[in-house]
């Protein structure tokens, strides 16, 4: 079944059209990366999506068109946003961010065990739950983006450019995490990352985008099968 | 002593009022990261309010949460119908926009009330009690005490509560609070509210010595614009200490510096801020802000 599904989007930064027409859909529990260059509207794709830039087109998720609604009902229906540069509440400690991330639940035995979780997932957070997001390295506050995103327990998470900035290994690590977690959780993915190696890690099907246009999508074996995908993304 | 003791406490009595209306004022800001020069006014407002409720029969106490809960709606209101259309655009647009607001207001409250001194009761006894040998108002202590009690109850709020913990998000960072579900404009509502609050909660304190007028706030405002200076826009402790500091200074230097007396005593806190603003640009207590690119 679709979870979610884009058709035909259009979308403007004033008055440059950055989208053209990006279509592509995700399946229920599903993982689907998105491939581009720089500036081919990879971001402003999720950004769409998550309601924080305006957008033509179609945008249905779960049956229901979300195109215009505000960033927190979009949040609300159960689409977690892990944005480009994390997004972390520097000023709230590792424990208040992963609360923030569970706004909208009631079940508070459940948030407990979900923080639990996410500690033992991300084993590197666990000594520092009382400090504050901005005293964290780069990888765990990329780390803590992704446990807040998945304290709203979504149904779909967005996310973006989670290697930016960190090192090799770092990076590694945090997708085996998150691949982990879709293991275990069955959260449905869209992935937006410029390491597309690190992407295959995670996603089973992925869409190209050129100059704000969804030109081509596969399978990961179909597209490392290619020879131009190969050479534009996977490094020879 | 007993005199020094006595313009310590008057200190920190009037320094109380000029805090209740700094922490509203950082309250807005830390949320939206504007100065809401209306604060004053809307405080005014809320006095007049509460006046208004006195004179329909309602006892003090009642009148004045009454008035405080009429000024949370406005608060709320003047966030959602005004300045909303400017929270995106130009911050100095918006700054201006408060200032109108504060005509506005101002201008508002003579015509329905006029510009004579309107009598405010007094929410404490007009008794004084010794403490070592100084004779100091009751009035002091209680505006004191209601001081200390906002800041318990806004700690409590902030730290405690799932509410405070959403305002603090969102005044962090908007977008990334509403990736959350965070009903982002709702926050900034409440925010407002809360201030409209503090701002109440200072006019109707100082209204009794100070007498009702539409303008009674401009003083209490340029003195809680001093604490924020002075204490640093991003502490709310920073700014208390500051306000005690400077209404305690000020009632200090108006006795014992014969040079200044009480007419010159006005111009203590902004020699302390000139002299505050060289060493340390953030403030007493405040961070500085670094933009990393």
């Amino acid at each position: 079944m679709t979870l979610l599904e884009l058709k035909d989007v259009t979308a403007y930064y004033g008055p440059v059209q950055v989208l053209e027409g990006v279509s592509l859909s995700v399946p229920d529990g599903g993982a689907v990366g998105i491939l581009g260059a720089n500036g081919a509207g990879k971001t402003t794709t999720l950004r769409a999506i998550s309601g924080t830039v305006r957008a033509g087109g179609s945008i249905v998720f779960d049956g229901t068109d979300i195109r215009g609604m505000r960033p927190d009902q979009v949040a609300a229906l159960g689409i977690a946003h892990v944005p480009e540069g994390r997004g972390t509440l520097g000023d709230l400690t590792v424990r208040e961010n992963l609360r923030v991330g569970a706004y909208l639940r009631k079940d508070r035995k459940q948030i407990a065990s979900d923080i639990d979780y996410c500690l033992d997932l991300f084993p590197n957070l666990q000594n520092r739950i009382r400090s504050n997001a901005s005293a964290l390295s780069g990888g765990e506050q990329q780390m803590l983006a992704v446990a807040r995103a998945f304290m709203a327990k979504p149904r779909l998470l967005l996310l973006d450019e989670a290697s930016l900035g960190l090192a090799p290994s770092t990076a590694k690590n945090v997708y085996e995490a998150i691949g982990r977690l879709r293991r275990e959780s069955g959260i449905a993915m869209l992935v937006v990352e410029q390491n597309a190696n690190l992407a295959f890690t995670l996603v089973d099907t992925a869409t190209v985008l050129e100059t704000g246009r969804s030109v081509l999508s596969g399978t990961t074996a179909e597209l490392k099968g290619m020879d131009e995908i190969r050479r534009a993304y996977l490094g020879g | 002593m007993g005199t020094f003791i006595q313009l310590v406490f008057d200190g920190l009595s009037t320094g109380s009022i000029y805090a209740a209306l700094a922490l509203a004022i950082v309250l807005v800001n830390q949320a939206t990261g504007l100065i809401n020069f209306a604060q004053g006014g809307m405080a005014v407002l809320s006095a007049y309010i509460a006046w208004q409720f006195t004179q329909w029969g309602l006892p003090l106490i009642l009148a004045i949460l009454a008035a405080v809960v009429v000024s949370f709606a406005f608060g709320a209101l003047v966030e959602r119908w005004l300045m909303r259309r400017f929270e995106r655009g130009d911050p100095d647009t918006a700054v201006v926009v408060t200032i109108g607001l504060l005509t506005l207001i101002t201008g508002f409250c003579a015509w329905l009330w006029s510009y004579n001194n309107r009598l405010f009761p007094s929410l404490f006894p007009l008794e004084t009690v010794d403490i070592f040998g100084a004779a100091v108002s009751v009035r002091s202590i209680g505006t004191i005490a209601v001081l200390i009690a906002i800041m318990l109850l806004l700690q409590l709020l902030f730290i405690g509560t799932k509410l405070g913990l959403a305002l603090r998000a969102v005044a962090i960072n908007p977008q990334s609070a509403a990736f959350s579900g965070l009903p982002v404009g709702r926050l900034l509502m409440v925010g407002w509210g809360l201030a409209a609050v503090l701002g109440a909660l200072a006019g109707v304190l100082v209204a009794p010595s100070l007498t009702l007028t539409p303008g009674m706030m401009d003083g209490a405002l340029v003195y809680a614009l001093a604490a924020v200076i002075l204490g640093g826009l991003s502490s709310p402790i920073g700014v208390v200490v500051a306000a005690w500091l400077i209404g305690i200074l000020e009632n200090l230097a108006a006795v014992y510096v014969p040079f200044i007396g009480h007419d010159l005593k006005i111009a203590v806190p902004f020699i302390l801020i000139f002299v505050v603003l060289i060493v340390r640009p953030q403030g007493l207590f405040g961070r500085k802000v670094v933009v990393r690119v």
